[in-house]
């Protein structure tokens, strides 16, 4: 039974969306509540799987665990027979067994939270799983082209999803509509990924092994990727899988795209999507390409730290909810990218720790607004005033992601941006030190938004036309209050985390350092 | 020596099926010939799992006609086409054209057309099944014979037509004036053993190209395809875009392998040239379409410039001058399985446009706002069609690009994938409007749209193809492997 599990999990992760998907096809989509009730519980059998995954998986063993390998298609070729040449390897490290854990919570949450979404709730669930199987699928393959191939299918239903199910936004000076809003964003995704692809076919040629599989390529570094290839490749890499990470410049499509989407796209977006883009420079930038990571990364760190502060800038002028939390990402993003950029063991953990924390938190923040917006229908902080009064255990939700956004001790915020800062101070010497003082005055940034917004959206006296609302529901409070758990067990216990994360960190962090 | 003529056994039942259906046509009333299209149906069925069962490898007339791996599975490939493009435009048929018995007939001399034409291994024999294919091409074109715009579509579609097929004739002649023979064997050996280009040669060769990248609306020859597709019946423009393209790639891969390998340093600038110009501008001249035929034929002049390229790849020549055929074997499967998949999407597309046209009438792209609504079933093919062309997973069009794309950087071409992957990102914006019309937009006219069973059937069949080849490449990877040997041996 355990072995069987060991083998197939990672497989049902994938395989169990896309047969939601099939079935929810077959279900007549005049019985909302069968439709709701299958996609309920497709969501938890996979979000349990990959709950199962995460505590199964044991970090004291070295290398890879739950292998998974199916011989797909063969590329005859000069390098000889070619059998196997493209195969569908699964296997997940520290990392990703912790983003596996994120896609899964997150994906859990965003069912129940989409539990009222009135038009076309069969067909949203259809291009809900398409996204989460592609999500899953690139956190746990280990071949190149099955990675690209899940990558491209997460970005699929974006257009759909938010062009169908997603809302437009006007303000005096200027309006994004979701069509808009959606087109840019596949656009600009797919312009990232053709980067990628011509990274990984150039990263297949020069390796020469007539296969795309990551470990089996990871051998011959030093033999074929030359070091000036290398150099050559990771810029590719680095704004392709950049782009989706919101990576100052390419970062404007992020704040348009999760304004628009509906709340559980939203959440799934900006918790878990973006978070394939880092995963893809640890995974495939980091790992085949040693010698250029350690290249650029002081580029990479810079725009990170602009990242940091330009988004947090940014999100200080903005009146719209959404658009806050939108430019909140960018910056926090920004952390991540930094303390990968640090290619020391304490930034790239807490990159890592980000990545989940920031996931967890956003989804938060993106669940409590959609509570507001769907009772109040405006997300315009200057148009909300006194929320608390009728909303308490809504406001307190928002307080709560708000303050782990800020990095309150004792919230998982604080543990992951403090690592990230001192891998900082530790890595870059002097502009280690004044790169590292940028980050820490984001945060202060970060603090002055979220708590203006905070009381000037939820404290202050009530406007009249407020009077009649109802507080978040049980079954918000209780997709909520997942997720709250989860920020406050990493905020105060992360230690299981990190070892789980250094698990991951430590044989890409030799690759590298044994490369100069 | 004797012929072995059990080997034409398809391409005589096909004959006879064209016509068997043209002479029940003479015989039958008025009200029956609507059933002259399941005759032509299970005609063709029916030859097909003769061709499946009796398959043989020979070759017939010395040489001229070549039977291997690869004519069959072309083979196959059109009598299945055959069979979805007759179903698909049985309902057209009825509703806006008369003599079908003539319609069905001439639509299947162009399955033989494009049957002969991949077993033609001698410039003139192509050049003969090339015309019948034309011929048949032309009339049909032009077969909606009170629709103006029909008209416009055939006198176009005759004139450059003609004019490329003298193109052709006249590269055919001083080819066979230089070297003496017209056999795709013989060709490369004499341009082997000839050790400078006669000037006559490089015009012959250049007449040539230029001819057979019209039969394939390659950029600068592609003015034509916009205007015709339009002006074409549905089911001709379906045709158009699938089977006559498919049988011109079915000869020009032919050709280069076995008898161009050789000087593959002389022609690969050219191809190169020609499958940018056509990727850039098939993909940039969709972006500006309303009407969802027109894009379709510059959709389809964007993928004739993925195959371009595919085609330029074809040689790999080694460092001491050997030909490598492990690299060649790799570019021709991505070719062959890239059509595939291109024909698979292309006709979903096509059939879901034709059942909406049959309901509504209409083809310009602002016409499918609501669709999703009206016709789910339907919606749902033509926005994977629409995916697979842009080239995204889960569907054919991405595995088969990825291949095609992969093999062509493998032969030092990394740059020009480049530009196709670029072009392709390009092509993403007007296919995801369609997408938006379909399933964003609130439409007007809010009648559900019935299509017919058979129709439905067809509609299914090519959405499990895309998904099947998509996912599932492995087994027809396995017969495209087995074709492209029996080429490149």
């Amino acid at each position: 039974m355990i072995d069987l599990f060991n083998e197939t999990s990672l497989l049902a992760l994938i395989i169990l969306p896309l047969l939601g998907v099939v079935l929810l096809m077959l279900i007549p989509s005049a019985y909302k509540d069968v439709v709701r009730y299958s996609a309920l519980s497709i969501s938890t059998i996979v979000s349990l799987i990959a709950l199962l995954v995460y505590l199964s998986f044991d970090h004291s063993i070295q290398g890879y665990q739950f292998l998974y390998t199916y011989s797909w298609l063969d590329i005859p070729g000069v390098w000889g027979e070619g059998s196997g040449a493209i195969s569908l390897d699964l296997g997940i490290d520290g990392i990703a067994a912790l983003m596996v854990l994120l896609t899964g919570i997150v994906m859990f949450t965003g069912t129940i939270v989409s539990w009222s979404i009135k038009e076309d709730l069969k067909d949203f669930f259809i291009l809900y799983f398409l996204l989460l199987s592609g999500v899953f699928g690139v956190f746990v393959s280990l071949d190149m082209f099955f990675f690209f191939f899940f990558y491209e299918l997460s970005v699929l239903p974006m257009y759909l999803l938010i062009g169908k199910w997603g809302s437009s936004s006007k303000f005096p000076t200027f309006a994004r509509s979701k069509e808009y809003s959606a087109m840019k964003l596949t656009l600009v995704l797919v312009a990232g990924s053709v980067l990628i692809w011509v990274a990984i076919i150039a990263i297949f040629i020069q390796a020469n092994l007539g296969t795309f599989n990551i470990l089996a390529i990871e051998k011959v570094i030093s033999e074929n990727l030359s070091s000036d290839f290398q150099k050559i490749a990771f810029p590719l890499l680095l704004i392709g899988f950049g782009i989706l990470a919101g990576l100052w410049p390419f970062h404007t499509w992020s704040p348009d795209g999760h304004v628009s989407a509906p709340t559980a796209v939203s959440m799934v977006h900006a918790g878990v999507l973006m978070k394939l883009g880092a995963f893809g420079i640890i995974r495939i930038g980091m790992l085949l390409l040693p010698e250029g990571a350690q290249f650029w990364m002081p580029l990479l760190i810079v725009l990170g730290a602009v990242n940091v502060i330009y988004g947090a800038i940014s999100a200080m002028g903005q009146t719209d909810l959404k658009y806050v939390i939108g430019y909140s990402s960018v910056s926090h993003m920004g952390y991540v990218l930094m303390g990968i950029a640090t290619l020391h063991y304490l930034g790239l953990t807490g990159a890592v720790l980000q990545m989940f924390s920031h996931g967890v938190m956003t989804a938060l923040f993106f669940a409590v607004v959609g509570m507001i917006y769907e009772r109040t229908h405006t997300r315009d902080s200057l148009v909300l005033q006194g929320l608390a009064k009728k909303m308490t255990v809504t406001t307190i939700l928002f307080g709560i992601a708000g303050l782990t956004s800020l990095g309150l001790p004792g919230l998982s915020g604080f543990v992951a941006e403090l690592l990230i800062f001192m891998g900082i101070f530790q890595s870059y010497g002097f502009g280690g030190i004044i790169l590292g003082a940028f980050a820490v005055l984001g945060a202060a940034i970060t603090a002055i938004y979220i708590l203006r917004l905070i009381a000037k959206s939820f404290f202050g006296p009530i406007s009249t036309q407020w009077e009649d609302l109802t507080d978040s529901n049980l079954r918000e409070r209780f997709a909520a209050g997942i997720l709250v758990l989860t920020i406050l067990l990493i905020g105060l216990w992360p230690y299981p985390f990190v070892e789980v994360i250094k698990h991951g960190v430590d044989p890409i962090l030799s690759g590298i350092l044994g490369a100069i | 020596m004797t012929n072995n003529f059990s080997l034409l056994i398809p391409e005589f039942l096909v004959t006879g099926l064209a016509f068997l259906i043209l002479s029940l046509d003479l015989f039958i009333s008025e009200k029956r010939k609507n059933h002259l299209v399941w005759v032509g149906v299970i005609g063709l069925f029916g030859i097909l799992i003769i061709t499946l069962l009796i398959f043989s490898n020979g070759i017939l007339y010395q040489g001229l006609l070549v039977f291997d791996d690869y004519t069959n599975l072309f083979r196959i490939f059109f009598l299945i086409a055959g069979i979805i493009v007759l179903i698909s435009s049985n309902e057209f048929v009825k509703s806006n054209i008369k003599y079908q018995g003539e319609f069905y007939g001439i639509l299947i001399f162009t399955i033989l057309a494009a049957m002969l034409l991949a077993s033609s291994s001698e410039l003139l024999t192509a050049y003969i099944s090339l015309e019948l294919l034309s011929f048949g091409l032309y009339v049909l074109v032009s077969f909606d014979r009170y629709n103006l715009k029909s008209n416009e579509s055939g006198v176009k579609y005759v004139l450059l037509g003609a004019f490329s097929s003298a193109l052709i004739l006249y590269g055919i002649s001083n080819i066979y004036g230089v070297l003496g023979t017209t056999r795709f064997d013989e060709i490369s050996l004499m341009l082997v053993s000839i050790n400078d280009l006669n000037p006559f040669l490089i015009l012959g060769f250049i007449f040539l190209f230029a001819g057979l990248a019209f039969k394939l609306s390659a950029v600068p020859f592609h003015m034509w395809a916009p205007d015709v597709y339009e002006g074409s019946p549905l089911p001709i423009t379906a045709w158009l875009s699938v089977g006559s393209k498919v049988a011109t790639i079915a000869l020009v891969l032919r050709l280069f392998c076995e008898s161009l390998l050789e000087i593959g340093n002389e022609w690969q600038l050219i191809i190169i040239v020609l499958s940018v110009a056509t990727m850039l501008i098939g993909n940039l001249g969709a972006l500006v379409q309303t009407n969802i035929k027109r894009l379709l034929a510059f959709s389809s002049v964007g993928h004739m410039g993925y195959i371009l390229m595919g085609i330029s790849a074809l040689i790999s020549i080694n460092e001491d001058g050997s030909i490598s055929t492990g690299m060649t074997t790799l570019v021709l499967n991505g070719i062959i399985f890239y059509v595939i998949a291109y024909a698979i999407t292309n006709f979903a597309a096509f059939t879901s446009v034709i059942a909406v046209y049959n309901h509504t009438a209409k083809d310009s792209i602002s016409d499918f706002a609501g669709l999703s609504k009206r016709a789910p079933f339907l919606s749902l093919v033509l926005v994977c069609s629409m995916f697979s062309l842009a080239g995204l997973p889960v569907f054919a069009g991405f595995t088969s690009k990825f291949y095609l794309f992969n093999a062509v950087a493998s032969q030092d071409l990394l740059w020009l994938v480049g530009i196709g992957i670029v072009t392709s990102l390009i092509s993403l914006y007007y296919y995801l409007m369609i997408a938006r019309q379909m399933y964003i937009e609130e439409g007007i006219d809010l009648s559900s749209i019935n299509i017919s069973l058979s129709i439905k059937l067809v509609l299914g069949v090519l959405l499990v193809g895309m998904i099947v080849g998509g996912i599932f490449p492995s087994p027809l990877m396995d017969l495209i492997e087995l074709a492209s040997e029996a080429l490149i041996s």
